[in-house]
């Protein structure tokens, strides 16, 4: 069935849920908009420093001579460290590990240097020496007057150039390779129509409002560390191991995170470098980046270059599916990404062949962005499938309704939940699909010319363990305790909104305690699996808790619930309820002479493992979507705005729909300007990334952004905790392929180069 | 950011006194270029003279319909005027199509005739870049020039002068008064910014010393039927890659007056003088705009990254006089 989104909430509002499903004003909200909300680099400490990052200004060779002199001599300067005169941290691990902590902490490590004990440069921008003084603007100004001598070495630097040489790329964590199924190529040869396209997609930068910002401040062996990241507990795990400080000794805070995108996924320069500093001076340092500092240090998005190839009958029917795609990474570190990952999933098909190659270059790892695999690889997949919808004479929602699968497409295993053909068709319906003149350029509004195009949507879902606490107190006061990350989505909204439902409290006597690492522990805030994860914990804390109530009630022996069992309850008002008969919390709490009750769950590590591997063997489980976009082409400049947009979305049960439309929004924007305008510039001859700027990166402005309308199946999962799937990233996938198809039906013409600049359509 | 020592100056005397005594001075305006050139330590004053002080900062008329424009009035507040927006159309629509509302609010008139190149290998301190370091080279002839200029380069520099307000001034014939030691002067538009030839460095006629204080715009009822119309990578907050601010006046199928100028393109606003000279006293339509628009570009030297400017500016120019000879039309017939 398929309900909108208020309808949703009316028919939750009658049942025994009041929170979840509606939209709910986002409880950080006021902190934020009245300043009160303290992000990283503005928590005052006793005796602050300030810290400003030096910068190689080669790609690759040895430092010969470093002369911090001139820097040193100006007032306010504390210290200026290099590799000659700081003690070293420890390094990355890398070979055999020795433990789970070595191989996470080598896993989120964005590069493998170890910064500030070695002279040798690795890429354009890798930082060299660290400036503390007493004021910002002195650092700044001292850094820029430390002087490097290089012995410069070769580098390979232009992924054009070395794209022909690229590797097979091994399988890892985020998905095997190589797929075949069928003999795709003989398929291809022999197909009745076809289509073989190339692809490319520039490099991106995550580009979070607040940039990466530590607070770090040593107080004998103890570490406190404030810092803008998107996984504290993985940050305390890297941190004992670089420093050689058992976890104990370290907190991580980072209540409030600017915006993250996977760009604070992993471990970069200036974290380590705050914390380095912090304990070579004997003084609390502050290091905030600077945007193009951020460039520098942070890892962004790979380049690729992807090939898809399709053959079909002349019903439209898929007899060859061909994917394959070349990435880039570093030659210290870097993610293979999963670019042909969701080519397994998407069409019913007796014959596909998906490759993925890699090369190394010398330049800053690349790392998880948005989406990372799905967001680039469906602009692909899903161009191509609209070019055979031309090449076929079909509509584009009527081939891809012809080619979808029962089961999933290689692995023969169940979709958990599938609802693309209703997406498409609920979405056809409510953007006028049908009003579409499929001819090219014969759709006009003035003197514009105007496409619409559809792609889809699609990014797998996985689960992390969590650990949360719930406490209860003699006033009724609900205390969360779960170490969540809140970057911007309203995570910690969406837990309240849980544990008031799962307790039958109201919204307002339930705080959430988050982004620290003293917390139970929760995933990171990436892969959109946070939300899902704290809510399995959430919902089995508030469970246990009622146990643990019910028991105390049940002790006393003019309790209305003595002799009940919690399944034969109501939660509501406050408390428990058979018929109209039972206690508030607060009194059962009183009765049994209590200031509190308190619930902990710890994840079983070996049970969410085996209940992972059960899931995986059986279920192909995703957040899918159908993207619907408008276009307008001025005739003259080829100037191309989105005009309009629709997505519809099955992302299971919708927590808060408020800020689940806020995320997904997000990322249909983000997939806006990756379609139209972003692009790191790297220059190929020396691997400076020339646009490290919000001025010449161009992410979209308000203008151009049309209202985005969005609907969301609001089916629950049924095989996730409350039927959640997350929301995070699978709004940018297909976004930037449905642009490039409207595109292509307003002027006729197939972009297959991102971005699609004016330039490509003159 | 180095350090440097903050002057305000309360008259234009005193102002045009303390840049001259001090070598390493600047003039601060709205501080939108300056101090974001401060930052990247491209520009590095000894001593900034603020001179928003200055009682600079109004529109006055002048006989005949023409407008003085104070040095210090603000991008957003000049954009606003009224008498602006009836006379001068496109040079409203060409301040509100620049930078942002908070920018325009900041930057002077002043400034904005003397704001430098976004050119990313001028803003990148390691890269070669004659314009910042005479002699260097040019790392952007071979290099990420999307952006560059394609009339009046030359083989040391093809950086794109950035302003929007300054190619509607150059078509309207504006003046620059200019203060210096020595007294005032007044220089045309079209002779303030310096082509780069072998000394890109250079920029302006300006002597080291002068102070822009104001800025007059002759009358030209032709200017009343103008627009200005930018082509850029989004739809606001970016550089043209191709601005074309032009006014038509056309009698009985003829093109009586014209003013044409081009933005993104030069090192300089570009005033098209040939394709106005193939206008005028020709028919106003589709087939002349596209001749004087291909006589205008036909010098047009071009790098990987612009190689598309060309065709671009052509569409651009004639789509432009397109609209206002249609707006003509309009207006003829409800007269």
């Amino acid at each position: 069935m398929t309900v909108t989104q208020s309808e949703a909430v009316e028919e939750r509002a009658t049942g025994t849920t009041k929170y979840v499903g509606q939209s709910v004003d986002r409880l950080d909200g006021p902190a934020k908009t009245t300043g009160k909300a303290r992000f990283s680099a503005e928590f005052p400490y006793p005796g602050l420093t300030y810290a400003a990052v030096v910068h190689a200004t080669i790609s690759r060779g040895r430092i010969t001579a470093i002369d911090t002199a001139e820097a040193k001599a100006v007032r306010g300067v504390v210290d200026v460290l290099t590799h000659e005169n700081t003690p070293p941290m420890k390094p990355v691990p890398k070979g055999i590990p020795t433990s789970m902590n070595a191989v996470f902490s080598a896993m989120l490590s964005g590069t493998s240097v170890n910064y500030l004990a070695t002279d040798e440069v690795h890429w354009n921008g890798q930082p060299v020496a660290v400036v503390v003084a007493e004021t910002p603007e002195t650092a700044r100004y001292a850094a820029s007057l430390v002087r490097l001598t290089y012995r410069e070495l070769p580098a390979t630097l232009d992924f054009a150039a070395e794209e022909p040489k690229a590797e097979p790329q091994k399988g890892g964590l985020m998905g095997g390779a190589s797929t075949d199924k069928g003999d795709a190529p003989a398929a291809l040869a022999a197909a009745a129509h076809s289509v073989d396209l190339a692809f490319s997609t520039p490099p991106h930068n995550h580009n979070a409002l607040e940039p990466h910002a530590t607070t770090a401040v040593w107080d004998g062996d103890r570490l406190t560390v404030h810092d803008s990241t998107q996984g504290i507990s993985g940050l305390r795990k890297h941190l004992s191991q670089r420093f050689g400080l058992p976890e104990k000794r370290i907190r991580v805070l980072a209540q409030y995170v600017g915006g993250g995108f996977g760009g604070k996924g992993s471990f970069w320069a200036g974290t380590l470098l705050a914390v380095l500093a912090a304990r070579a001076t004997g003084r609390p340092v502050r290091l905030s980046l600077t945007r193009e500092g951020v460039y520098h240090t942070v890892g962004g998005r790979t380049p690729s270059t992807q090939r898809v190839a399709l053959g079909a009958g002349a019903d439209g029917r898929l007899t060859a599916l061909l994917h394959t795609s070349v990435s880039r990474l570093g030659q210290v570190g870097g993610m293979p990404e999963n670019i042909t990952g969701s080519s397994r999933h998407l069409y019913a098909c007796d014959n596909i062949q998906l490759r993925q190659s890699v090369v190394r270059l010398d330049l800053l790892s690349n790392t998880f962005m948005r989406a990372p695999g799905e967001s680039i690889g469906s602009f692909a997949m899903e161009s191509a499938v609209d070019e055979l919808a031309c090449e076929l004479g079909m509509d584009p929602i009527e081939l891809r309704a012809r080619n979808e699968p029962e089961r999933d497409p290689v692995g023969g295993k169940q979709f958990s939940n599938r609802r693309l053909v209703e997406a498409y068709r609920v979405g056809a319906e409510m953007f006028g699909w049908r009003e579409r003149d499929a001819r090219p350029g014969a759709m006009r509004d003035g003197r514009w010319l105007v496409g619409m195009g559809v792609a889809t949507a699609y990014h797998p879902q996985m689960l992390m363990p969590a650990n949360a606490t719930v406490r209860i107190d003699a006033a009724g006061k609900v205390v969360v305790q779960c170490g969540l990350h809140e970057i911007g989505v309203g995570a910690a909204t969406a837990q309240a909104q849980i544990a008031a439902d799962e307790l039958g409290v109201p919204l307002g006597s339930v705080r959430v305690e988050h982004g620290d690492s003293d917390l139970p522990q929760a995933p990171f805030a990436g892969g959109s699996v946070q939300t899902a994860s704290a809510a399995a914990a959430v919902v089995a804390a508030c469970a246990k808790l009622k146990r643990t109530l019910l028991g105390l009630a049940r002790r006393s022996a003019a309790s209305p619930l003595r002799g009940r069992r919690l399944e034969e309850l109501e939660v509501r008002d406050g408390g428990l309820y058979h018929g109209g008969r039972g206690q508030t919390y607060a009194e059962i709490l009183a009765g049994a002479g209590r200031g509190h009750a308190e619930a902990v769950i710890k994840a079983n590590m070996l049970g969410f493992v085996a209940k992972t591997v059960r899931d995986t063997r059986r279920y192909v489980k995703a957040a899918s979507g159908a993207q619907f976009c408008e276009v307008r082409v001025d005739p003259d400049t080829f100037e191309v705005r989105v005009s309009r947009w629709l997505g519809v979305f099955d992302v299971g049960t919708v927590i808060n729909t408020r800020t689940a439309e806020s995320q997904l929004r997000g990322g249909i924007v983000m997939g806006i300007g990756m379609a139209l305008s972003e692009q790191t510039l790297i220059d190929g001859r020396d691997g400076r990334i020339m646009n490290p700027s919000l001025s010449e990166y161009h992410v979209p402005v308000h203008a151009d952004i049309p209202r985005i309308d969005l609907h969301c199946l609001n089916e629950p999962d049924p095989i996730s905790p409350l039927g959640v799937v997350g929301v995070g990233e699978v709004s940018i996938t297909g976004a930037a392929a449905a642009v490039a198809n409207a595109v292509r039906h307003a002027t006729g013409k197939r972009v297959v180069d991102l971005p699609i600049t004016l330039d490509k359509l003159l | 950011m180095k350090s440097f020592a903050y002057v305000k100056a309360t008259n234009v005397e005193d102002a045009v006194r303390a840049i001259t005594a001090e070598p390493g001075a600047k003039f601060l305006g709205g501080g939108t270029n300056l101090v974001d050139l401060m930052r990247e330590g491209i520009e590095r004053p000894d001593t900034v003279v603020d001179v928003t002080g200055l009682p600079l900062n109004t529109v006055e008329e002048l006989p005949g319909g023409g407008l003085r424009i104070g040095a210090l009035v603000r991008n957003s507040a000049l954009a606003a005027d009224r008498r602006v927006r009836t006379r001068y159309p496109m040079l409203s629509q060409a301040l509100l199509s620049g930078a942002s509302a908070q920018l325009r609010n900041m930057a002077t008139v002043g400034g904005n005739l003397l704001q430098r190149t976004r050119c990313p290998y001028f803003y990148d301190g390691t890269s070669a870049c004659n314009k910042r370091e005479p002699g260097s080279g040019c790392d952007a002839l071979d290099g990420f020039n999307r952006g560059g200029a394609i009339l009046g380069v030359s083989d040391s520099c093809i950086a794109t002068h950035p302003s929007d307000m300054c190619v509607a001034l150059a078509a309207l014939d504006a003046e620059v008064e200019v203060r210096g030691l020595d007294g005032t002067r007044r220089v045309p538009l079209a002779d303030l910014h310096a082509l780069p030839g072998d000394t890109p460095e250079i920029e302006t006629t300006l002597a080291p010393g002068e102070l822009i204080t104001a800025v007059e715009l002759p009358p030209a009822p032709v200017a009343a039927n103008s627009r200005y119309r930018k082509v850029r990578d989004r739809a606001s907050y970016a550089f043209a890659l191709v601005s074309v601010a032009a006014a038509l006046e056309v009698r009985e199928g003829t093109v009586s007056q014209v003013r044409l100028a081009l933005g993104g393109v030069a090192p300089k606003p570009w005033r098209a003088r040939e394709a106005e000279r193939i206008l005028l006293n020709g028919p106003a339509d589709e087939a002349a705009f596209r001749r004087a628009a291909e006589a205008e570009l036909a010098t047009a030297t071009v790098r990987q990254g612009n190689a598309f400017k060309p065709g671009l500016a052509k569409a651009t120019i004639v789509a432009t006089l397109r609209e206002l000879s249609r707006e003509l039309s309009t207006e003829g017939a409800g007269r």
